[in-house]
């Protein structure tokens, strides 16, 4: 857990006195990710620096598990905090084994023990220990140098983890996947990492709070959802982009928004019995189904009402299928692509365990809005996860 | 050279009475040779052992800095006869106006610019970022000297070492006139009794001498260097 208690830094320079950092006071829970975001100047970097004192308060403390630093010396303290920095900044003159165990060596942990940490490290990142002990820092990519750089700083396990735009330096394919492979290692290692970033998107992906900062002020402390769908004021409102309803499409799973009870069909299905449900529940089209519960077709409300004979003769091609740990906005992308505003959900092995539709998204992203309307009850709305109706189709392709 | 000026003759049996003096004085060449040798290092020595302190404490202060450059360039515009010369009577007080101790004190203070410098330039260029993480690792002042950035500046200062003793072997073989001893003393000698054998040997041993330690230095250098920083340094 860290918490900033009114930390402030006051620079005087020759244009006059800046206050960098404004009375700064947080709490991040422990195992969370809080990243600091906003603009360039807006105090980020400098509230970050005070924690490890690299940049030294003006005034504010900072505790750390309850503690409070400023009884620590700063090297103590230093050395219990894994700190990452943009530039990387590994040593070129050590290699990666004795970049890795600087600090478990800066602690007096035993030879055996900060190798064997540095090898198990190394593993952690998919990298194989045995090519890369022995190499030196200019022999890697920038990709390859960062993971070294984010393990050095897990090196002796502190509790608390700063990182100062830590993946900036790195190609934007690279960054995804190391942004990946940084919340796959927090799931198991649950540090509390407070983790600065001027990039929304980076912010939503990564955070479990966001706080934004403004010249020098904390403006709004919330988690990414809340951030997007409730913005403060303007300047988090123009920070956050206006496209933030889409933005939270990313932080939602298929899973949470779906319909799971979908209608279906089999092919051996009359086309009368398929039109019976159509009719009854408004739908425009419904899903065909196999004996193993895959979806592999579609039929028509309208060749149902007007034909005779099996659903199996007179079906059509699916236009899409999305997988339920898949998150929104790939849904979102595939109904764009593929023109339809529904889908069927399905897990690994393509059984169908429900439906999602553009109405069903847009009811779910509306119910922190609904929620805020006061109704004078105390009753709580829930978000309904399925509207009635599916949107009536428009072509439907021959299958 | 002969003050009389030769004919043909006269030349082609002083390279050849060269080559002879060389061989039937090895021995002497040789000593003289491990005094010029042990003369610069020492003098050098002394210098490294001076100037890298100094040119680390002066990163501290960019005013220091700026003062103790200044006075080593300065000190180092002053022709190495004249420096001697100025040597003399101070240390003629203490009963070594000439010798091999004012010898070493000049090179000695010859040696300071380069290697100061050197020194002062290798560690203020490292990367801020290194610093920066060196810090955040947790790493006091002393560790951070230790392991990271004097590591980083050895090539450069080795540079600069190369280049004090490369320039006071020079300067040693002119110490020879106060007495210093060493391979100036065949030049000197060679001068004044007008011996084309003697100061040809002195000034070919001297130069060879310098040229073989420049590149003794280098491979040292360049062992010295720190494995990562190899490809970038070249």
């Amino acid at each position: 857990m860290i918490k900033l208690d009114h930390l402030t830094k006051i620079f005087e320079t020759p244009q006059g006195i800046v206050t960098a950092s404004d009375r700064v006071s947080m709490e991040v829970p422990e195992g969370e990710i809080c990243v600091l975001l906003g603009p360039s100047g807006c105090g980020k970097t400098t509230t970050l620096k005070m924690i490890n004192r690299i940049i030294p308060a003006t005034s504010g403390r900072v505790f750390i598990n309850g503690e409070d630093t400023s009884l620590l010396d700063t090297i103590t303290l230093r050395r219990n905090i894994g700190y990452v920095i943009q530039q990387i900044g590994l040593f070129p003159n050590m290699t990666i084994e004795e970049n890795i165990s600087i600090v478990p060596k800066l602690l007096g942990w035993k030879k055996s023990r900060y190798l064997a940490r540095a090898a198990e490290l190394l593993d952690l990142v998919a990298l194989d220990p045995t090519a890369f002990l022995k190499r030196y820092p200019n022999e890697l990519s920038g990709g390859q140098q960062q993971r070294i750089g984010v393990i050095r700083a897990l090196a002796a396990d502190p509790p608390v983890m700063l990182m100062d735009e830590p993946f900036g330096a790195i190609d934007p394919i690279n960054r995804e996947i190391i942004q990946d492979e940084f919340l796959k290692m927090q799931k198991e290692l649950k540090k509390t990492v407070m983790f600065v970033s001027h990039d929304i998107d980076e912010a939503v992906k990564m955070a479990d709070k966001i706080a934004i900062f403004n010249a020098g002020k904390l403006i709004q402390f919330d988690s990414p959802d809340r951030t997007l769908a409730h913005p403060k004021n303007d300047f988090v409102k123009g920070f956050v982009g206006t496209d933030r309803t889409l933005k939270r499409l990313r932080l939602v799973k298929v899973a949470d928004v779906m319909n799971p009870t979908p209608d279906t069909v089999r092919p051996e299905d009359s086309l009368k019995s398929a039109f019976q449900v159509m009719d009854s529940r408004g739908y425009t089209s419904i899903t065909m189904v196999d004996q193993s519960n895959r979806p592999i077709g579609m039929v028509l409300r309208a060749q149902a009402q007007t034909q005779e004979g099996t659903c199996g003769d007179h079906y059509y091609g699916l236009r899409a299928i999305v997988n339920v740990s898949d998150d929104l906005r790939t849904v979102a992308s595939r109904m764009f692509s593929y023109d339809t505003t529904w889908m069927p959900c399905v897990d690994e092995q393509g059984v169908l365990l429900g439906e999602i539709t553009q109405r069903g998204i847009t009811h779910y992203l509306g119910a922190t809005y609904r929620d805020k309307q006061v109704t004078g009850t105390n009753h709580r709305p829930t978000a309904e996860p399925y509207p009635a109706a599916h949107q009536p189709e428009q072509g439907a392709k021959r299958g | 050279m002969p003050s009389t000026c030769g004919n043909h003759k006269h030349n082609e049996e002083t390279a050849l009475d060269v080559l002879q003096y060389i061989f039937s004085n090895i021995g002497t060449i040789g000593i003289l040779t491990m005094e010029h040798i042990a003369l610069v290092s020492v003098a050098v020595g002394l210098a490294i052992i001076t100037g890298v302190p100094i040119g680390i404490l002066i990163t501290q202060n960019e005013k220091a800095a700026s003062v103790v450059l200044y006075f080593a360039s300065i000190v180092m515009t002053i022709p190495s006869i004249a420096l001697f010369g100025l040597m003399i009577p101070i240390l003629s007080m203490v009963g070594h106006g000439i010798g091999y101790l004012p010898a070493v004190i000049a090179v000695l203070l010859y040696s300071q610019l380069p290697i100061i410098r050197n020194t002062y330039t290798a560690i203020n260029n490292i990367d801020p970022a290194l610093r920066e993480a060196a810090r955040g690792v947790g790493m006091t002042a002393v560790q951070r000297l230790k392991l990271v950035e004097i590591p980083l500046a050895v090539p450069v200062i080795m540079a600069g070492i190369r280049t004090a003793v490369v320039m006071n072997i020079g300067v040693m073989a002119i110490a020879a006139y106060i007495g210093a001893g060493g391979l100036g003393t065949l030049i000197s000698q060679g001068i004044s009794q007008t011996d084309p054998r003697q100061l040809l040997a002195g000034a070919l041993a001297v130069s060879v001498l310098a040229v073989f330690a420049d590149y003794a230095l280098l491979y040292c250098q360049k062992r010295l260097t720190p494995k990562g920083i190899k490809q970038a340094a070249g």
